[in-house]
C-alpha cells in the first residue's frame, strides 16, 4: 500500500522527513532513510528548508523512489512563478512522484541568500488549486495537457497558531483547493492539540502530528522564544534540563514517545521531523509501541 | 505616476443598488491620473442608491480626511458602506477611519514604471491594478503581508502576532483576520475565492 492507500485505510500512518545536503552529497542522507526503511511509511523531502541554498527535493525524490522508498515532494512557492510551479509538478509526475507537499515556503530573508528575490507568486492555496488542475488535464490558463499527472496532494497545518479560527478558515481553503492530508508543525502541547483536533475533525481529512525530537531545554527555550507555533510546557523544559548530556537523547526519546502516544487517538498519524537525530527515530517509535 | 482605472461598470452599479453607499472620490493629486468624468456618469446612472457624494482630494491625508468626513457624518452614519474612487491608498485611509463599515474600492491603481506616488503616507498601495480591499477589512494584503499572499497568513506569526520576517511588523493577515472579526464579516475570509495575482495587468500598463 501506498501513502494515500494506508491513510484511506485507517492505518495510523509514520511519515519522517530528510533534508537535502548543501552540495552534492547525498549518499549519507539516503542511509538515514534506508536505516529507517519498514519503520516509516514515507519520507519527506524538505525544499530548501529554512530559506537555505541546497540540493533539490525533486532529484532528492526520485533517489528514494528507486531505492523503492516512498517519498512525499515538498514544494514551496518561495523561488519558482507559476510556470517553474507547474513545470516541476509535471516534472514529478513523470519521475514517479505521486505525494506532493504544497507550501508557501519561509520568507528568503529567514535564510543563506538574503539578496534573493522572494518569488511567492503563488502561496499553498492557490497552488494546491493549481495542482488540482494538473490533475484534471488543465494547466493554470485552461490550456489541456498533453498527459496528466496524478498526485496525492498534501498541506501543512500549524495546531498552536493563535489566532486559531483563523488556521483553520486557512486550513478549510487548502482542503477546499485539492489538499487530501496534512501534516502539522511541531506538538508538545497535547491539550492544545486535541483542542485544535477537535475543531479540525469536521473536516474528515487526515491529520499527521508533528513530532520535534528535543535536543536539549536551550533548544525547547528557543522553539518557544523563535518558533512561530510551537509551544514546549514546562514540565518537558524541566525534564531536558535535568538530564546530563547523556542522558539527554533517553529522556528526549521518552517525552517524543508519550506525545505519539497521546496522538494515537487524536488524529491519524505522525510526521516525525528528526532534524539530524535520525539514529534515534527506531527507538522513539519502538518506545512508543510500533 | 498612477493610474486609477474605474472598475467593471457593472460591478460599480451592484454595489450601488445592492448596499446604497456613502461615495468618496478623490479628485486626485497631480501625480494621479483620474477619471473623473467617467465616474460622474457612472453615479448619474445609480444616483437613487446613493448616500451621498463626497468631492475631496488628497483623501489619502488622514487628518484632512477625518475632519472631512465629521461634515458628512450623517449620511456616512446612515449606510454600512462606503464607495471609494482613489488610489488604493485613499480606500485604506477611509478603512481606517470607519472601521466598521465595508468599503469598496471603485477603482483599480496601476504602476506606471518608473514613477512612484510622491506623498509618504502611513499605508502602500501596490499598484496591483486588482483592488479587492473591500474583502480585507480594507488593509492590504499585498503590502500589510512581508510575503504579499492572498489567501491567508503563513505560519511565521509570532506568539504576540508579529511578522517573523519584521519583529516590528504586525501580521497583516492577524490584522485582516481582528478587524474582520470586529464587525462580524469573517464570511468575507471565508468566501473569498482563491485569489491569484494577474500580472499581465500591470505589465500592460507600463507598457502602454
Amino acid at each position: 500500500m501506498n501513502l494515500e492507500e494506508k491513510l484511506k485505510s485507517g492505518k495510523f500512518v509514520i511519515t519522517s522527513e530528510i533534508g537535502p545536503p548543501k552540495g552534492t552529497n547525498i549518499a549519507p542522507h539516503i542511509e538515514e532513510a534506508e536505516y529507517l526503511r519498514g519503520k516509516v511509511d514515507a519520507f519527506n523531502v524538505t525544499d530548501m528548508q529554512s530559506s537555505v541554498m541546497r540540493l533539490g527535493s525533486l532529484a532528492t525524490c526520485r533517489l528514494l523512489f528507486e531505492k523503492g522508498l516512498e517519498p512525499v515532494f515538498q514544494l514551496t512557492c518561495r523561488d519558482r512563478n507559476r510556470l517553474a510551479l507547474q513545470s516541476d509538478l509535471l516534472s514529478a509526475a513523470v519521475l514517479g512522484i505521486k505525494n506532493v507537499l504544497v507550501l508557501t515556503g519561509d520568507h528568503t530573508v529567514l535564510g543563506d541568500h538574503l539578496q534573493a528575490k522572494p518569488v511567492f507568486d503563488l502561496d499553498s492555496v492557490s497552488l494546491l488549486k493549481v495542482a488540482t488542475g494538473l490533475m484534471e488535464g488543465k494547466d493554470m490558463v485552461g490550456n489541456e495537457l498533453d498527459g496528466t499527472p496524478d498526485f496525492f496532494l498534501g498541506a501543512v497545518v500549524s495546531p498552536g497558531y493563535d489566532p486559531q479560527e483563523l488556521q483553520l478558515i486557512k486550513m478549510e481553503k487548502k482542503i477546499e483547493s485539492g489538499a487530501k492530508f496534512f501534516q502539522t508543525q511541531a506538538v508538545y502541547d497535547l491539550a492544545a492539540f486535541e483542542t485544535f483536533m477537535k475543531a479540525a475533525s469536521r473536516f474528515g481529512i487526515p491529520v499527521l502530528g508533528g513530532i520535534v525530537l528535543l535536543k536539549s531545554a536551550g533548544m525547547a527555550k528557543f522553539m518557544n522564544e523563535n518558533v512561530a507555533g510551537v509551544n514546549v510546557p514546562d514540565k518537558y523544559i524541566k525534564m531536558m534540563a535535568a538530564a546530563d548530556k547523556k542522558e539527554r537523547a533517553k529522556v528526549s526519546i521518552g517525552i517524543a514517545a508519550e506525545l505519539i502516544n497521546g496522538m494515537k487517538n487524536l488524529c491519524q498519524g505522525i510526521h516525525i521531523m528528526p532534524l539530524g537525530w535520525e539514529k534515534y527515530v527506531p527507538a522513539v517509535l519502538e518506545t512508543a509501541g510500533f | 505616476m498612477l493610474i486609477t482605472k474605474v472598475k467593471d461598470h457593472r460591478k460599480i452599479q451592484e454595489i450601488l443598488k445592492g448596499y446604497n453607499p456613502f461615495v468618496f472620490k478623490c479628485f486626485g493629486c497631480r501625480e494621479v491620473h483620474f477619471p473623473e468624468e467617467e465616474i460622474n456618469e457612472i453615479l448619474k446612472e445609480g444616483q437613487g442608491h446613493l448616500k451621498g457624494i463626497a468631492r475631496i482630494d488628497y483623501l489619502c491625508r488622514e487628518e484632512f480626511t477625518r475632519r472631512y468626513l465629521e461634515a458628512f457624518e450623517n449620511e456616512v452614519r446612515a449606510t454600512k458602506s462606503i464607495l471609494v474612487f482613489s488610489c488604493g491608498v485613499g480606500v485604506q485611509v477611509v478603512s481606517r477611519l470607519l472601521e466598521e463599515k465595508i468599503v469598496f474600492p471603485g477603482c483599480d491603481t496601476f504602476y506606471l514604471n518608473g514613477f512612484q506616488g510622491v506623498t509618504a503616507q502611513d499605508f502602500d498601495c501596490e499598484q496591483c491594478g486588482q483592488c479587492w480591499l473591500n474583502l480585507t477589512g480594507g488593509i492590504c494584503p499585498l503590502t500589510a503581508c512581508s510575503k504579499g499572499l492572498l489567501n491567508g497568513p503563513c505560519g511565521g506569526t509570532t506568539k504576540d502576532g508579529k511578522c517573523e520576517v519584521n519583529s516590528e511588523m504586525d501580521c497583516g493577515w492577524v490584522l485582516i483576520y481582528k478587524r474582520l472579526q470586529s464587525i462580524g464579516r469573517l464570511d468575507l475570509l471565508k468566501k473569498s475565492a482563491v485569489n491569484v495575482r494577474d500580472y499581465n495587468l500591470i505589465i500592460r500598463a507600463a507598457v502602454k
